[in-house]
């Protein structure tokens, strides 16, 4: 043996004495990420309480339902806004769900190739295409085509962010289904689209559900695209050709105006909104928990983040 | 009977290459889209490009007014990397010790912590945007920048020109405090991802928490965690409302990011600024256009790299130790 | 406490904790844990073990899989700190000093006792050499000199120096299996602790490397107090000179290692050491 005791005894002399001063510099350490952490937690705690204390003295029946009146004038109201976000909610669902639907099966049930590989890469990249850029190609091919602003036009930008989210939760959640509920479909002699739809889907649709509420409440907060799609407007729905107003974008002409109670509107735009995001987003952890890691995966690939 | 059998089979086959097929066909959507919309942006750009050739991505005069026609989109490139890069400075290292915070803490603080984390980044854009400009604006205005300015302000030229609060600065700390949900939760997963085998190496060394992270955590995870920054300055680059609402929108020459008081322009605010009003017969929308393209290029590349990182991040974690 | 205690199962022997030493009057005991029970969540993984553990000698513990004997080394170290939701009582004392006194942080003790884990854990971004001297660093040596010579030494105690002395620069995950669990010994020695935790340090490993960490084991217990819980009881016999056997948490029986595989007293450890049963 190389090392004798007294050898060892003499290494050990040569440590330095030094277990307090790292501690120290341990206990520094901690003390900054905590403030970190608490950096992070002011700004949310900041625009809740900033959007629930201006917003709530500017909501009433007539604030909900109402017209907006004259600017600056503090009269009227945002219910062509509530309408129209509503509206193209809707419409980019029934484009968006079914499109990431199907293309979620694809990648969990036909995904063991090239081109399923491609798809969820160039799927995950698309995620994180700046919305504004997709509001931009909504204009070219509708909006320019057809010569007027488009309500179309909005909901198919809208649709593009959906997709992509309902795509990949969806795909989540489909793997997430043993194989033997499809094996045992396959024994029945179920054909593949009868145990996609009857069996596996069925037992998916928690997940399913969580990334189409949660693609919502993303999309119910975009403003960018909007802009060159459907404008804005200061009457109700009438007609898909012409311009039609959203809550964000509502807020947006509202806090440009140099009046206070034009602000205050703002407000209460804002506390509407956030009401419905963050409501949709504390029913979906509530009801669907966080156990499936479904919320941390759509983190992660962009689904909560909006643009 | 076995014909029966065989007809069965055969129709099963035959409404199940349908299924396939349908299916496969809304999981090449995405790649259509995309390959579409390049095609259609460079198409609808191409005017500008054929009147200011390179001239487009280096010039610095953006003039909209007939006749005088002229647009160079290099001081909004610089608005949206220096915001950008600023919004990164910022909020990275926020993100990465929020989520050692998190990724350590026991469970009963760091999952509601987590949560609220994550509920940032809930909130829409465009909320960040009306908070930065109506409140945040205010307090930043007072308590950081005039005594900068007040300290620095005729010695370094970062810190010249009138602090107003609608300008680089606040646009970029409102972008990092968006980024933060982002790169502190994938940061967070990739930290998660360390075995709990190379934790535990670096304890029995004597190591403290810090140490275990330097020893153990960081050198593991420093890729993903590299990828988990750039998916935060691809969210950056991209981000329109807030920062239209609050970088001051000066246009040309003067939207130069030169100094952090100063009001500048980026890429998304630009376009959402002038969009509507740019007429489809002049230059002005295909420079508008032209813009989006650069920009669409550049997330795609900033993306691109940043998805290439995570992924392999996070496929090495099962397999690379112990053969 | 109702539970019942090893004392209370094991007629003829006054006590269980302490291995029966006729053979060394004078024994001195480096590391002793008293009345130690580990808890996860509600489920209590160790009962109230009591356990004296002789200087420079090896102590295998040995039981079927789940019996708590890993879970009882780790507390050793205190690796169940960084375990959510676990919780240790009792206390487990070196030289005299409680691992688990709260005024005490646990890296004070740490630099006393090594410990190998079961499955080869080098830190992967790292060369070889930095491998080994990681803890040295931690602790302030930085004289490349000495560095030089604690890498060679216990390099060679491990066993590894003949096959990496060329290429010390060489990263810790190009290893064979065998050769990282060495290198883990070796990184494990370079802090010169005093006591050696290895739990189930072969149990990854083919035979030939397996022979070689014996091997190692066999000689560094000439200056350490060395514990390790295996599940192979042909290994605890080769290499330990007193095995304590644990069931459901509980320590049934502790002595000699001879004694206990020829002659075991209580019921329980003779069936399981015969094979009945693990």
């Amino acid at each position: 043996m190389t090392t004798t005791n007294e050898k060892r005894q003499e290494y050990r002399a040569l440590f330095k004495n030094n277990v307090k001063k790292r501690l120290l510099v341990d206990k520094i350490v901690h003390i900054i990420i905590f403030a970190f952490v608490i950096i992070a937690i002011i700004p949310l705690g900041s625009i809740l309480v900033e959007v629930f204390k201006n917003g709530i003295t500017a909501i009433s029946y007539e604030f909900l339902t109402a017209t907006p009146g004259s600017i600056g004038s503090g009269e009227g109201g945002i219910g062509p806004a509530i309408q129209g976000t509503l509206i193209i909610i809707g419409l980019a669902s029934l484009i968006g769900v079914p499109i990431g639907v199907m293309s979620g099966i694809f990648l969990s049930e036909y995904g063991d190739n090239r081109l399923a590989r491609n798809v969820r890469f160039f799927n995950d990249v698309f995620m994180e295409f700046p919305s504004i850029v997709l509001g931009i190609f909504a204009f070219l091919v509708i909006v320019l085509i057809l010569g007027h602003f488009s309500v179309w036009a909005g909901a198919f930008a809208l649709a593009l962010i959906m997709f992509p989210i309902v795509a990949r939760t969806t795909e989540e959640s489909l793997k997430m289904v043993p194989v033997t509920y499809r094996e045992a479909g396959t024994a029945l002699g179920l054909k593949k689209w009868v145990i996609t739809f009857r069996i596996v889907i069925s037992a998916a649709k928690g997940g399913m559900i969580t990334g189409i509420l949660l693609a919502v409440s993303r999309i119910g907060g975009e403003t960018a695209p909007l802009i060159m799609t459907i404008l804005g407007s200061s009457q109700f729905f009438s007609s898909m050709d012409v311009p039609m107003d959203a809550l964000p974008l509502r807020i947006w002409r509202l806090s440009l105006l140099p009046y206070e109670s034009s602000q205050l509107q703002g407000w209460g735009a804002a506390l509407v909104l956030i009401f419905v995001i963050i409501g949709i987003n504390l029913a979906v952890r509530y009801y669907f928990g966080n156990g499936n890691g479904m919320i941390r995966k759509l983190i992660k690939q962009g689904g909560l983040v909006k643009k | 009977m076995e014909k029966k059998l065989d007809v069965h089979r055969k129709q099963n086959i035959r409404s199940d290459k349908i299924f396939k097929l349908a299916a496969t066909i809304a999981g090449s959507f995405v790649l259509v889209i995309i390959a579409l919309m390049i095609f259609q942006l460079i198409s609808e750009s191409y005017p500008i490009w054929e009147a200011e050739g390179l001239g487009f991505i280096i010039g610095t005069d953006w003039n909209a007014v007939e006749g005088r026609e002229s647009f160079g989109a290099l001081p909004y490139i610089a608005g949206t990397l220096v915001t950008a890069a600023l919004a990164m400075a910022i909020g990275v290292p926020l993100s990465i010790g929020i989520a050692m915070f998190i990724s350590d803490a026991p469970a009963k603080i760091g999952g509601p912590l987590g949560f609220l984390v994550e509920l940032l980044a809930a909130v829409p854009s465009i909320i960040y945007g009306l908070w930065g400009l109506l409140v945040f604006r205010l307090y930043f205005q007072d308590w950081v920048e005039k005594p900068l300015h007040n300290l620095f302000g005729d010695s370094i030229f970062l810190f010249s020109g009138t602090p107003f609060g609608l300008d680089i600065i606040t646009a970029s700390v409102i972008l990092a405090i968006m980024i933060i949900p982002t790169v502190s939760s994938v940061s967070r997963e990739i930290m998660k991802a360390v075995p709990q085998q190379q934790r535990e190496a670096a304890y029995m060394l004597g190591a403290t928490k810090w140490e275990m992270f330097k020893l153990a955590v960081f050198p593991y995870s420093k890729t993903g965690l590299i990828g988990a920054s750039i998916l935060g300055l691809g969210r950056a680059v991209g981000e329109t409302m807030a920062v239209t609402m609050l970088i001051g929108n000066a246009t040309g020459i003067s939207a130069f990011p030169s100094s952090f008081f100063k009001p500048s322009q980026t890429m998304s605010s630009i376009i959402a600024n002038e969009f509507v009003e740019a007429s489809p017969a002049s230059l002005h929308l295909p420079a508008l256009i032209g813009v989006a393209l650069v920009l669409l290029l550049i997330a795609i590349v900033i993306n691109v790299i940043a998805h290439l990182l995570v992924t392999r991040m996070m496929k090495v974690k099962e397999g690379a130790i112990n053969n | 406490m109702t539970m019942s205690t090893p004392e209370q199962k094991i007629t003829n022997s006054t006590d269980s904790q302490i291995p029966d030493t006729t053979s060394h009057v004078e024994k001195k005991f480096k590391m002793i844990a008293e009345n130690v029970s580990i808890y996860y969540g509600d489920t209590m993984g160790v009962k109230n073990v009591t356990m004296k553990f002789p200087e420079k000698s090896v102590t295998a513990l040995i039981g079927p899989s789940g019996c708590g004997k890993t879970t009882f080394l780790r507390c050793l170290n205190r690796m169940h700190d960084m375990t959510k939701n676990a919780k240790v009582e009792g206390k487990v004392m070196i030289d005299d000093i409680n691992l688990y006194d709260k005024s005490i942080d646990p890296i004070y003790h740490r630099r006393k006792v090594g410990m190998v884990f079961q499955k080869p854990n080098p830190f992967p971004t790292m060369s070889i050499y930095d491998n080994v001297t990681a803890g040295l660093k931690l602790n302030g040596v930085k004289d490349k000199r000495i560095l030089d010579e604690i890498v060679e030494d216990t390099l060679k105690m491990a066993y590894l120096w003949d096959e990496v002395k060329n290429d010390l620069k060489k990263s810790a995950i190009e290893l064979s299996g065998g050769q990282q669990q060495r290198l883990c010994i070796a990184r494990a020695l370079a802090i010169q602790p005093e006591v050696l935790l290895m739990d189930e340090p072969a149990s990854a490993l083919d035979p030939i490397a397996t022979q070689k960490i014996e091997e190692t084991i066999t000689e560094l217990k000439k200056d350490y107090t060395i514990i390790i819980v295996t599940h192979n009881m042909q290994q605890a016999v080769r290499v330990s000179d007193y095995t304590g056997f644990m069931y459901l948490g509980e320590l049934i029986e502790f002595r000699e290692t001879k004694k206990l595989f020829t002659d075991p007293k209580n019921d329980l450890t003779a069936k399981y050491v015969q094979g009945q049963f693990g």
